[in-house]
């Protein structure tokens, strides 16, 4: 297959970026979308350029490092695939592909593709824990027992990988869909109910702190989302949250 | 019946020549019966009271399951602790991945679960090559993990009761195995990363993330602190510290091609190796036999599928070799085989176990039949996963707890299919995702590729290395596993050392430096070592060849798969020795490494990486060498029994290889820790 790429460069996150096209033949079908940016790289390499820097590790969509805005969608096309799980099968040879950072004041831009997200880390940090020390002084696991509804429930929200699609879909660049999915997980069980007040409190601060926008229900954020966090999740946490300012 | 006979301590095993023969490693187990060790250790180890802790730095390399749980309790201990990442974040350390689950011996499933047979198994699964003590202490505190998860909201899989629900895995006869879904890692890292996120916000932990260790610094003997690079300004730090703990994961990439994530590394342990931390058993990797094959040479990563599956599928290849053939040819479907030209080879080698026979024997067999000429895909390389009849026995169960009256086949297959969606649909969707292939109507196809590395940093019972305050936990050290690790261990014995050893054993060490006061990093060690670094970035950068880092990355692995993989041999492993060194001197002759040192320079981060596989390769070979029996992972062609099952040789080999590093990667020390076994009856391992 052949492609011509159109790919944000940028050096770093003071300098302007642009956008630069590059031509590949000879991709084929079974190669990963970032796989393709391996052999983009290694011809401009080979060619003593510079190569484009964008983030990646597990490359099996479960580590959310993998961050590239892909004709206008974050991860590309295809719903519930990161973009190291996109093929190149699911485009035409001959197409035009643009790829593009994630955009948000929020998330800076480190070089090229690459971008910064510790917001979502400090955000975890104001409050995404059950207060309990490592002391191994715990009771038994099968002590409370949990009804495997909410267990499960618990379980689809805390998939989520912190890649941040949702805030770089969201034309407010808000990162409800992230900060509900935890605030969910723990509100489903009952170890974390004591301090459900105080956390989604410090947690919804700290989010309009670093500068994400605010949430006004588009659900662009659910259909990007690699693993289908369910907007449920935010109407759960506005639930938390007028609870909470309530109690 | 092979019975077992006590090594013979007097007369060592043949060494390589020039390899000087001395035992004098001390693993410092701590005396009395198996069962009392522990605690009694715990009742004797020095404290540090908790007014002295706030005066003591612990440095941390990694931030998964090991480093997490190890920062998150010595911060909640009271020590000051810095913890470092090469990621962006620390939820996404490699430990993210693992899928299937995590073991306890909690014994819930009353199917006769202990502490003793979780032990049994790991040291038998480890075919008699890891320490008693060790892997006696993980089986006992395996509990409080699966307690300390639950109560951090980990959501495992429940069961209708509201209780936690088991899987079983390779190697037991037991249902031991926690999970949540395909995504245990995921679940089990998120909490520890919420552990460690709390002592961050309270001011108890930093955070370096994007930050890579480059090199240990070592003072009057001791471990005092590291060198690290900002990777995203390229700048390099000093950080002084009473103890370092490396928890920086494993080695598998130095096949290139593995499960691991892509920036997997083993250089934070290499450098420790070189000053002064000897390697155990290198060469004892681990070949997982169910992961996707590879289907080209642009091919970056190989992704596993959990070995849960093996709890429902059925693994075959053709009867005949015809058939094998049209199946290569895309002339047959799988489907359209009868039972009868079926060979489930698992089933048929090994009836006690079937297709839950451990990995090492599972990867060796596919091998054996694709080997033979059974292989099903393209390249010959692969076998079938197969679910159609575990579909068909969930269907018919389901359809009766439904008390549905003469259910169609049909209706059966769509019952089933979604009971098996329920338990690994997230795996299903990754196989369709990559292949292009749905798996719920044909079977999956795979094939052995690296996965995890036993071996690892040599460290005692308090999992200190033999530089005294440099410590390794998780899959970094040489671990618990012996020589082939069974499934869903890693995960209990990264969390076993940050959760519940090392928080107590780092004590013994730390409780005489209480009086040392901050370790200042403007010494003459510390310039050395950060002159070394920047000379190292230099050379690397200045070498200005025309070869991109992943070309040399590439044909390492393809080395290290050919000779050092899934069968060895001496003519095989000198050879790739000598190929290693060959491809050592053109690394530095012709790399091309793009951009800046002070920059954020992906490809440098890679050089350094691939520098050192470049040399760990090498060791990996002279270990394997010079072990000339088969064991666990390690196969030695030469050493096999007339069935071609894996051949111990007790006699000569009961012991952990410790290399030494004196100067020069192909001329390490040879040190043997002598493995005793008490407890335990040592037998050939049998899954027959
Ligand atoms: C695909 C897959 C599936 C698996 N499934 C299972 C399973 O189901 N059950 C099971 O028990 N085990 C499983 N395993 C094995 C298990 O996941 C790992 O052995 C375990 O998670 C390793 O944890 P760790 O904390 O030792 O290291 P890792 O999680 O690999 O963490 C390494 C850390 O070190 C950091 N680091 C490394 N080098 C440096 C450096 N130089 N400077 C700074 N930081 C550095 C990294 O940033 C990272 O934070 C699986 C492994 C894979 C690959
Ligand atoms: S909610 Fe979805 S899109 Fe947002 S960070 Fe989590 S996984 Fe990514
Ligand atoms: S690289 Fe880990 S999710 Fe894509």
């Amino acid at each position: 297959m052949q492609f011509t790429l159109k790919v944000w460069r940028q050096k770093s996150q003071s300098s302007k970026g642009a956008i630069e096209t590059y031509h590949l033949s000879d991709i084929s079908e079974d190669m990963s979308f970032l796989e393709m940016f391996d052999v983009l790289n290694d011809k401009l390499i080979r060619d003593k350029k510079d190569p484009i820097a964008f983030d990646h590790d597990c490359r099996e969509g479960i580590c959310g490092m993998c961050s590239m805005f892909i004709n206008g969608e974050a991860h590309g096309p295809g719903r519930n695939v990161t973009t190291c799980q996109l093929h190149m099968r699911s485009f035409k040879d001959g197409d035009t592909i643009y790829v593009e950072p994630w955009r948000s004041s929020a998330f800076p831009i480190v070089k090229d593709l690459t971008v910064d997200r510790s917001a979502f880390d400090r955000i975890i940090q104001s409050g995404g824990y059950v207060s309990v020390n490592t002391s191994g002084a715990t009771q038994d696991a099968n002590a409370i027992p949990i009804p495997k509804e909410d267990a499960d429930s618990a379980f689809d929200a805390a998939t989520c990988i912190g890649c941040g699609a949702c805030v770089a879909t969201c034309k407010n660049s808000s990162a409800m869909l992230f900060v509900s999915a935890k605030v969910s997980q723990l509100s489903l069980l009952p170890q974390g109910q004591t301090e459900a007040n105080n956390r989604v409190q410090r947690m919804v601060n700290q989010m309009d702190a670093e500068g994400f926008g605010n949430c006004t229900n588009t659900g662009a954020c659910e259909v990007e989302c690699p693993k289908g966090i369910s907007l449920t999740n935010i109407a759960r946490m506005n639930r938390e949250f007028m609870k909470s300012s309530v109690g | 019946m092979n019975t077992f006979k006590q090594p013979n301590w007097l007369d060592p095993a043949p060494f390589l020549e020039g390899v000087e023969r001395i035992n004098t490693l001390n693993s410092r187990i701590p005396t009395g019966p198996l069962e009392q060790k522990w605690e009694k250790h715990k009742g004797e180890i020095k404290l540090v009271n908790p007014a002295n802790k706030r005066l003591i730095d612990i440095i941390i390399v990694g931030s998964g399951l090991a480093g997490s749980s190890a920062a998150a309790s010595l911060a909640e201990m009271g020590y000051n602790v810095k913890v470092f990442c090469f990621q962006d974040s620390p939820r996404r350390a490699h430990s993210i991945a693992a899928q299937g689950g995590i073991n306890a011996a909690k014994n819930y499933q009353n199917d006769g679960d202990s502490t003793y047979r979780l032990f049994y198994d790991t040291v038998k699964g480890g075919d008699y090559r890891s320490r008693e003590a060790n892997v006696y202490r993980l089986a006992e505190v395996s509990g409080s993990i699966i307690d300390q998860c639950v109560a951090q909201g980990v959501p495992f899989a429940r069961e209708y009761g509201g209780l936690l629900d088991n899987r079983s895995f390779g190697g037991v006869q037991v249902s031991r195995t926690f999970y949540a879904k395909g995504q245990t890692g995921q679940q089990l890292l998120l909490g520890a990363y919420s552990a460690l996120s709390r002592q961050i916000s309270k001011g108890k932990i930093e955070l370096l993330n994007r930050h890579e260790m480059m090199d240990v610094v070592v003072i009057d003997g001791k471990a005092r602190g590291i060198i690290a690079r900002n990777l995203v300004t390229g700048e390099i730090q000093r950080h002084g510290a009473h103890a370092v703990v490396l928890c920086t994961g494993g080695y598998g990439n130095v096949f290139y091609l593995s499960t691991n994530a892509m920036g997997s590394n083993s250089s934070a342990a290499w450098k420790a190796h070189k000053r002064g931390a000897y390697f155990g058993n290198p060469n004892f990797v681990q070949i997982h036999p169910t992961c996707i094959p590879v289907s080209g040479h642009y091919q970056s990563k190989l992704t596993l599928m959990s070995e849960s599956l093996r709890n429902d599928g059925r693994i075959w290849v053709p009867k005949n070799l015809d058939d094998a053939q049209a199946i290569r040819n895309g002339e047959l479907s799988p489907n359209d085989l009868e039972e009868n030209q079926r060979d489930y080879y698992l089933e048929r080698r090994y009836p006690a176990f079937g297709n839950l026979v451990p990995r090492d024997v599972a990867s060796r067999a596919a091998k054996e039949r694709c080997d033979e000429g059974y292989g099903v895909n393209k390249t010959g390389q692969a076998v079938f996963l197969d679910f159609a009849s575990a579909i068909e026995r969930y269907g018919k169960t389901e359809a009766s707890t439904r008390n549905l009256k003469s259910p169609t086949k049909s209706q059966i297959i769509e019952l089933g299919k979604a009971v098996v969606k329920s338990k690994y649909g997230n795996l299903f969707d990754m196989y369709q995702q990559i292949t292009a292939d749905n798996p719920y109507e044909t079977p999956m196809k795979i094939y052995p590729a690296i996965h995890y590395s036993m071996g690892g940093i040599w460290v005692d019972y308090n999992l200190m290395t033999t530089i005294p305050g440099l410590y390794a936990a998780g899959e970094a050290n040489f671990s618990d596993h012996g020589a082939n690790r069974l499934g869903a261990s890693a995960l209990m014995q990264g969390l076993a050392d940050g959760y519940f050893v090392l928080p107590y054993t780092i004590g013994d060490y730390l409780a005489d430096e209480i009086r040392t006061g901050q370790i200042s990093t403007d010494t003459i060690e510390f310039e050395q070592a950060e002159n070394q670094v920047k000379a190292t970035l230099d050379k690397l950068i200045n070498t200005n060849g025309d070869i991109p880092v992943d070309d040399f990355h590439r044909r390492l692995g393809l080395i290290m798969w050919e000779y050092c993989g899934m069968s060895r041999n001496e003519k095989g492993l000198k050879k790739a020795i000598i190929l290693i060194k060959k491809l050592r001197d053109e690394f530095y002759s012709n790399l091309y490494v793009p951009g800046d040192v002070n920059d954020f320079n992906p490809e440098l981060e890679k050089a350094y990486r691939v520098a050192d596989f470049l040399e760990l390769g090498e060791l990996m070979c002279i270990d394997a060498l010079n072990r000339k029996e088969s064991c666990g992972g390690h196969f030695r062609e030469e050493s096999q029994t007339d069935e071609g099952e894996a051949l111990r040789d007790d006699d000569n080999y009961t012991y952990v290889s410790a290399w030494e590093y004196r100067g020069d990667p192909s001329d390490p020390k040879l040190h043997k820790e002598l493995l005793k076994y008490d407890n335990i009856e040592v037998k050939q391992r049998s899954y027959k």
